[in-house]
């Protein structure tokens, strides 16, 4: 995609020895310029290419198929595996949007306050919560960031059934409080590291300087710490986005009238409420679905990239 | 740089300045705090009270002592679900991690078009977990799906490979081998990190690429293995949503689907077993836990800390 030239200021070789940095901006530095511009023949270059296309698009088949099935008329769908539709029909996407108890907009509608919540949350609790690891001191701190660390390991379905209790006790369950309240207080503990990680690459003479002037805590994390953490703030909605827009688990549990369905749960309804042979109008919807996330993925790659080898989060 | 060792480095911090900002700290770890006593650290121990009670919501709970636990390891079915779990991750998950390292390992030999390639193989992590993609497989691996489809094409007469018993729980594995987008990512970062003149040194000793691979790339790269694996393996064994809508909530066929997380939702949110459900869950955190000691340990062995 970027054929651009080797950057001047890239480093050579010789220049890079073992570098000391976190792996999350050697990553996010990736792009651009190979490495070594030690080439083999340029057959066999071509041949890598080649390979490679046709590995991704094996790969990304399945997708494109859904894509174009999802402007097939259902009869053809299973008839011919080519990509290429030979009229745009869009009968699948009103049909799909209209197949189930409510339209298709109003799931959507619900995705978006769930994941709103939810990434709003996550930014303020978690933002928060690594501010205080990062830059505080306070009695147990080196307890209570293991404990923090030992909290991302825990796999929700342990403490899944007395949440359940709990919010059906405090008559919870189909809202969408138990989607968003928990985020409010920084269950997300990925977040919080990887926050603790960016504040603490940030120079420490700034908030300094401004305790000198008179700053106090509130005002150094508002004016100074959070100003200069967009990219760790952008990795974090981001990620929470994805993570509630393709969160099932949870919203299973919680979310059982279908008036306060989100996407998910909605489109797993269309499994009994269509025949085999109407698959058309799920592939529609399940396309309508994806079209977020891929949105992200075209316009947040930098943060993506960061994210993942922060955290090794998906 | 991971989480892994960050654990590792506040294991060793001493203790730091008793005097300092508490006040402050209280305040901005308020959330935190709320969040670790009632939504994480109270639902951990009532689970565990709950494992050795009957409890069906409706009810309070009632003591049985053990009586989940024998239940449990007596339940066909639970050790039915271990079983299909550990298949599930122990195959999967090498060969995730086997074509993240290749892969890899192709696009850092100075090649054009890294961040598009990059990007190509990355999509399918961001949207593995998503509900459209495991309807996607569930008809992708139809009987009258694209895969037989293909397959007719060559002349060879395909099964429902989603409802066959031999077959589901293979199908799902090449789901997750498919997400090997993200650990590619990591060991691309991890690949960048080895200077290019131990390739050079090797090679002028005359060193194959193979043995190349495997004294300086494996060795160099075992930290990051380590961690792209710990990962995976503990990700891999709460995997839920493809199983439960490719077999539309049974774990079928024949419970060949019927993984851990989805036997104990069924327990717990089907049939409100909640007391045995919370048994299944405190075994999970075993199972999740104990992997990762394991990993931990064994990484004495083979990984190899340059530093």
């Amino acid at each position: 995609m970027t054929d651009t030239p080797v950057r001047p200021d890239a480093p050579t070789d010789r220049q890079r020895v073992r570098e000391q940095r976190p792996l999350s901006e050697l990553a996010a530095e990736i792009p651009d310029t190979p490495r070594k511009r030690k080439v083999g023949p340029r057959a066999r270059r071509i041949l890598k290419h080649v390979l490679l296309i046709g590995f991704g698009l094996v790969m990304l088949y399945p997708l494109l198929w859904m894509l174009s099935s999802s402007f097939k008329p259902n009869e053809i769908i299973f008839r011919e595996p080519g990509l290429i539709p030979t009229e745009l029909d869009l009968t699948n996407y009103s049909q799909g949007w209209f197949a189930l108890l409510h339209p298709f907009h109003h799931y959507l509608l619900n995705s978006a306050i769930v994941v709103l919540g939810s990434v709003l949350g996550n930014l303020i609790s978690c933002s928060m919560a690594a501010y205080a690891f990062a830059r505080l001191k306070f009695r147990g701190r080196p307890l209570w960031f293991a404990i923090m660390l030992m909290t991302i390991m825990l796999p929700i379905h342990v403490i899944i059934v007395p949440q359940y209790i709990l919010f059906s006790s405090l008559e919870w369950i189909n809202t969408f409080l138990p989607l968003i309240v928990p985020k409010l207080l920084a269950t997300d503990a990925f977040f919080i590291f990887l926050m603790v990680q960016f504040f603490r690459g940030l120079p420490k003479e700034l908030d300094e300087a401004a305790r000198l002037d008179g700053c106090g805590h509130g005002r150094i994390f508002l004016r100074i710490m959070l100003p200069l953490s967009l990219p760790a703030l952008a990795t974090t909605a981001i990620f929470t986005f994805i993570w509630t827009w393709n969160d099932f688990f949870s919203q299973l549990i919680f979310l059982t009238d279908p008036e306060m369905y989100t996407v998910p749960i909605a489109l797993r309804t269309f499994i009994d409420s269509t025949s085999a042979s109407s698959w058309g109008p799920l592939f529609a919807m399940s396309i309508v679905s994806l079209v977020p996330i891929f949105f992200i993925f075209l316009f947040g790659q930098k943060y993506l990239v960061k994210g993942i080898a922060t955290t090794g989060i998906k | 740089m991971s989480v892994i060792q960050e654990v590792a480095k506040t294991r060793g911090a001493s203790r730091e300045t008793r005097k300092g900002d508490g006040k402050a700290a209280a305040i901005f770890l308020a959330p935190w705090f709320i969040g670790l006593g009632l939504i994480t650290a109270f639902p951990l121990l009532a689970s565990l009270y709950l494992s050795f009670t009957d409890y069906s919501l409706l009810e309070a709970p009632n003591w049985i002592g053990l009586e989940n636990y024998t239940e449990m390891f007596a339940d066909p079915r639970w050790t039915k679900s271990l079983a299909v779990t550990f298949q599930y991750v122990f195959i999967s998950v090498p060969l995730q991690l086997a074509a993240a390292l290749g892969l890899a390992m192709v696009l850092d030999r100075g090649l054009r078009g890294l961040a598009f390639y990059r990007s190509v193989y990355y999509l399918p992590s961001l949207l593995g977990s998503s509900v459209a993609i495991a309807l996607l497989w569930r008809q992708v691996f139809g009987a009258d799906g694209l895969v037989n489809q293909v397959l007719a094409y060559f002349g060879i007469e395909g099964v429902g490979w989603v409802s066959h018993p031999d077959y589901a729980l293979g199908t799902l594995m090449i789901l997750n081998v498919w997400t090997f987008g993200a650990p590619m990512i990591i060991f691309l970062a991890g690949l960048r990190q080895i200077p290019t003149m131990y390739y050079e040194a090797a090679s002028i000793d005359g060193a194959s690429k193979l043995r190349q691979f495997f004294n300086i790339t494996i060795p160099l790269l075992s930290p990051i293995i380590f961690f792209n694996l710990v990962l995976q393996l503990i990700g891999a064994f709460q995997t839920f949503t493809q199983a439960y809508i490719v077999s539309n909530g049974t774990g079928g066929p024949i419970d060949s689907t019927l993984f851990y997380t989805l036997y104990l939702y069924n327990e717990g949110f089907g049939s409100y077993n909640m007391g045995y459900a919370s048994a299944m869950a405190w075994f999970l955190l075993l199972i999740v836990a104990g992997l990762t000691a394991v990993n931990f340990f064994a990484s004495k062995f083979w990984v190899f800390y340059d530093d």
